[in-house]
């Protein structure tokens, strides 16, 4: 018993040091840049961009080393605004990074789910909760929809659900276009 | 001076008072005699009630039955659920069957939660709220619970809750109930005024008591003198100093309740601001009288009066209708559809909309359910593009320049539709009314309002996503630190122990003895599950 608190107490400490040194170590002094950037990605962090998450992808814009157009999750809207605040032209997305799609979000088969953790690892906001061999579920509030763990669910319990419109989120469409002589 | 408001119109010279004109507004066929023709009908309790948990602004309510629940007239079915928010009660006695989504009035013709009741006909009441006949002894706080408790909102069509309304604050120059009704076709304030008249006068005394002051106006367009005369008739007999009624003169949007109250008294509410900023707080004269049932009759508000007209119902008419019940219903109640019935439409002429089924309930918010033909919908024209006449800024209630803001909404430059004024748009419809080129401002404002409410809650979830993200990067960095930091401490003590055997010998003894409290560990779990 003692030693079992020892152990959970070393525990502690090691990681507690190795938490604090790594705060200061990986602070990230944020680029003013890449921060707008960052501000207009969806934040699905889906890494479809073929960087690991929205941020790296804003990094590598302000870079240069990346064009405007990969991001699928964000589509059109988000590249006319990233055309806009970095005054480029506007290109349609890339097809190479995928396709827009409708927002959805991932739900867990529960009686299928043998509880192997690998989606968890998977998830880039630690969306799904969980323990080894327990049955896993996703938080639906903090799912982006990203798709990563799909492939890694050894039993395919994972599925995609679209995300339904209710009163709250409905939009009045966009009036249709009709003016004659006076397209956009 | 009621000798004159008998006199019909002459009842303008009652209002001692100086009216002032609000900015832009539209003249409108009124098309009220439609549906005044006849007194308030009662229509019966339908067979089945369909009540959604949310009629109101704010969050849904929560339901407080379950299926198979036997419930009564006027029981509490749902409960408000935050600060902004209305209880639901069961309009009429019966079977609560089922507890799920079910078409809802509402633009999108979406689905929401619903309480339906199987009615058992007897409408059996419940024995819950207290009539409270001598609130002149309660306080404010008390009278705004009992307004809470009976789930009212505003019965204008906005369904705000009144009780919220009521906090408004302290020192407030006057309550002014809204009679104006300036919308085409509706005419269930008319009517109540008409008919029910001291039943207004009640609800005005007992708001006046819960806000703690001394003056309430009710103001009414001049095209109601049968509701002028009625009104004056209960005032006379009431012979309350505080109450004053204002005729004002017709023009629409004048119901809009900035509007009403630049008229009255040349104040203007600022852009973004409500009504008890410059001390003022309106009610509809509807809301007034449910007050007055709410407190003196402890009745929640379980039915409404509602004006169902248009050529294309049977027999027009003002209905006092159950909440619940669904619009078939009522249409039936009313001698049905007429031949060349095309479309439904709930609210009035101008700010009504389409219904995708007749099987919808009539809400809270429900004033009018509009039946028109062909031919009482003139057909929008297609748009032409805009001229700069200027004439949607002439007519324009909110000071607006329509003109600019649908270019700004149409390129779905939303930053400058909302520094243009676009939440100031009170979707009023009276550009679109004289545009000269036929564009659907309105429309356009409307998409742009939701636009902007979208990417406000895309704005939400995505930094909460970046918030994750980052979270997660710093818990694996920390963890790989971790890691690293253990494996060196390990190669330093096994350097150290292949130099120094009894150090050796004490990790061993070490290993083995965790091994063990492991083993009794698990055979203790064991033992105790
Ligand atoms: S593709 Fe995915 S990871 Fe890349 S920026 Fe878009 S949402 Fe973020
Ligand atoms: S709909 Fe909006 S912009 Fe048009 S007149 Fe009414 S308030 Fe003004
Ligand atoms: S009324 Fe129509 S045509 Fe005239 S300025 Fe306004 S939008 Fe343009």
């Amino acid at each position: 018993m003692l030693i079992a608190v020892l152990a959970v107490a070393g525990l502690a400490t090691v990681l507690g040091l190795a938490l604090g040194y790594a705060a200061v170590r990986f602070r990230v002094d944020s680029d003013p840049v890449v921060d707008q950037i960052d501000a207009l990605l969806p934040q699905t962090q889906c890494g479809q961009c073929t960087y690991a998450g929205c941020r790296p992808y804003a990094e590598a814009i302000a870079g240069g080393d990346a064009e405007i157009n990969q991001c699928p999750p964000g589509g059109e809207t988000t590249i006319r605004a990233l055309a806009d605040l970095l005054d480029r032209d506007f290109k349609p997305l890339n097809p190479e990074h995928g396709t827009e799609k409708p927002p959805a979000l991932a739900v867990i088969d529960e009686d299928t789910c043998i509880g192997c953790t690998l989606c968890i690892q998977a998830c880039p906001v630690d969306a799904i909760l969980g323990a080894g061999k327990q049955m896993h579920t996703v938080i639906a509030a903090e799912c982006t929809g990203c798709e990563l763990c799909l492939p890694p669910c050894p039993v395919d319990c994972i599925i995609m659900e679209p995300v339904p419109t209710t009163l709250e989120t409905w939009k009045w469409p966009k009036p249709l276009a009709r003016a004659v002589g006076d397209e956009r | 001076m009621a000798e004159a408001a008998r006199k019909g119109r002459g009842g303008r010279t009652l209002s001692a008072a100086r009216l002032f004109k609000f900015h832009g507004g539209v003249h409108l066929e009124g098309h009220k005699d439609i549906a005044t023709a006849r007194p308030i009908q009662v229509a019966g309790v339908p067979s089945r009630l369909v009540l959604p948990l949310n009629q109101h602004v704010g969050g849904p309510a929560e339901a407080l039955v379950a299926e198979g629940d036997k419930v009564l007239r006027g029981q509490p079915i749902g409960r408000p659920t935050g600060y902004v928010g209305a209880g639901v009660h069961a309009s009429s006695s019966g079977t609560v069957i089922a507890i799920r989504d079910h078409p809802v009035p509402h633009p999108s013709g979406l689905t929401a939660p619903c309480v339906v009741i199987q009615t058992d006909g007897e409408d059996r009441s419940w024995d819950g709220y207290d009539p409270l006949s001598n609130y002149r002894t309660l306080n404010g706080p008390a009278l705004r619970a009992r307004v809470r408790e009976a789930g009212l909102v505003g019965l204008g069509g906005a369904a705000f809750p009144t009780a919220v309304k009521l906090s408004a604050g302290s020192g407030l120059k006057a309550l002014i109930l809204n009679g104006a009704e300036c919308e085409p076709y509706i005419c269930c304030d008319d009517m109540l005024l008409r008919e029910r008249a001291s039943e207004v006068i009640a609800g005005a005394q007992a708001l006046l008591h819960a806000l703690e002051i001394e003056r309430c106006v009710i103001a009414i367009e001049d095209d109601k003198p049968e509701a002028l005369t009625a009104l004056n008739a209960a005032l006379e007999q009431e012979a309350d100093p505080r109450l004053r009624v204002v005729v004002v003169p017709c023009l629409y949007p004048e119901g809009g309740e900035k509007q009403l109250i630049q008229v009255l008294t040349g104040e203007e509410v600022p852009a973004s601001g409500v009504p008890p900023d410059i001390g003022y707080l309106v009610h509809n004269v509807g809301t007034a009288a449910a007050v007055a049932r709410a407190v003196l009759q402890g009745e929640p508000l379980i039915s409404r009066i509602v004006t169902v007209t248009g050529s294309g119902v049977a027999r027009p008419g003002n209905v006092e209708v159950r909440l619940g019940t669904p619009v078939a219903d009522v249409i039936d109640a009313c001698g049905g559809y007429t031949e060349d019935a095309r479309h439904l439409i709930m609210g009035g002429g101008m700010m009504g909309f389409p219904l995708a089924s007749a099987e919808v309930p009539v809400i809270k918010a429900t004033n009018c359910l509009l039946i028109a033909t062909e031919a009482d919908i003139r057909p929008r024209q297609p748009a032409l593009p805009c001229i700069r006449c200027g004439e949607c800024a002439v007519a324009c209630p909110a000071h607006l320049l329509p003109q600019q803001l649908y270019w700004h909404a149409r390129s779905e430059n939303l930053d400058a539709a909302t520094e243009t004024g676009l939440f100031d748009c009170i979707e009023c419809g009276s550009c679109d009314v004289v545009c000269p080129s036929n564009i659907p401002l309105t429309s356009y404002f409307r998409f742009a309002k939701a636009e902007v409410f979208a990417r406000e809650r895309e704005r939400v979830s995505s930094d909460l996503a970046r918030e994750r993200f980052e979270a997660r990067e710093q818990r694996l960095a920390a963890e790989a630190e971790a890691k690293r930091a253990k494996t060196e401490a390990r190669k330093k003590a096994l350097k150290k122990a292949g130099e120094d055997s009894s150090t050796r010998k004490a990790m061993i003894d070490d290993v083995v003895a965790r091994s063990k409290a492991r083993k009794a560990d698990a055979s203790g779990d064991k033992g105790s599950s």
